[in-house]
């Protein structure tokens, strides 16, 4: 049997992992990607606690998070091509301006 | 016993594959490295029971979500990250400010957590309860996730149509107007 706490340093690993990446990283993908798994991290704490504290609930919450990552996968994917459309790179460095 | 191994198992794989996210300077190798993180998310789901939960994260997240991912990285033929001023900075407070972050976090759960072990197939998370709680309990915030994914898609649409194709719009409206106006002033004519 695996103990709770177990679980969770697994997920605050993954957490501070994306934490890391979207502090670092220079390239937009991959910020969006951190964030990513930033959600996946919580997920996995949301599994957790539903499993510790015999609710479903927090599965169902999982299914939310999922379904938002989903929207704003679309949304931020379709602004990093609207970005690269209008300044042709991708590096956060160079995206300093609001209006060109 | 079997139960440990296999969490370790996946978490190793889990952990390895978030690391490389890091490491790697190219963002095809970062999406599959994220793709292995989530499968190896969706066994640990599968060790604590929720299957239907493992099934939508691989579904979704591993399939649908991170192929729209190399998607958008082959049409912007994303090339490796450069190094820059900026970079060094975000490392140099990054890295110490996230260590401080993660050994909080950690002594935080070490300290206050008891050490009750989460049985394997605790509670059925098969897609029939789920379902159950979805469509009963959790039914107002299903239907506002579906005005959610709506909006998305109209966004995504309008954010990801070249800027021409509303332009052109625009110009081709007056200029029918004014044909009409010409084909009519020949009629009178």
């Amino acid at each position: 049997m695996v103990p709770l706490t177990y679980y969770l340093l697994l997920s605050g690993i993954l957490f501070t992992c994306g934490v890391l990446g979207f502090l670092i990283k220079r390239n937009i993908i991959t910020i969006f990607m951190s964030i990513e798994l930033m959600l996946n991290g919580v997920n996995l704490s949301f599994v957790a606690f539903a499993a510790h504290w015999h609710a479903l609930s927090g599965q169902v919450f999982v299914f939310f998070v999922m379904v938002v990552a989903a929207a704003e996968a679309t949304v931020g994917l379709a602004i990093i091509i609207a970005v690269f459309r209008t300044r042709e790179t991708l590096n956060v460095d160079q995206v300093n301006l609001l209006k060109l | 016993m079997l139960h440990l191994t296999l969490f370790l198992f996946f978490a190793a794989i889990a952990v390895a594959g978030a690391v490389n996210l890091l490491v790697q300077r190219h963002p095809i190798n970062s999406a599959l490295s994220l793709v292995v993180v989530m499968a190896s998310l969706a066994g640990e789901y599968l060790l604590l029971g929720a299957e239907f939960v493992a099934a939508v994260q691989v579904i979704v997240y591993a399939g649908a979500i991170m192929v729209l991912f190399v998607f958008v990285i082959m049409l912007l033929n994303a090339g490796e990250e450069a190094r820059s001023k900026g970079s060094r900075v975000a490392i140099l407070l990054g890295v110490p400010g996230v260590t401080i972050g993660a050994v909080l976090v950690a002594w935080v759960v070490l300290r206050y957590s008891n050490a009750e072990a989460v049985s394997m197939y605790a509670l059925p998370g098969d897609p029939q309860a789920i379902a159950r709680l979805l469509f009963h309990d959790f039914l107002l915030p299903f239907e506002v996730t579906s005005i959610l994914i709506l909006i998305a898609i109209m966004g995504a649409v309008v954010l990801a149509s070249p800027p021409q194709a509303i332009v052109r719009r625009r110009r081709t409206e007056p200029a029918q107007h004014e044909t009409r106006e010409l084909a009519a002033a020949g009629k009178e004519r």
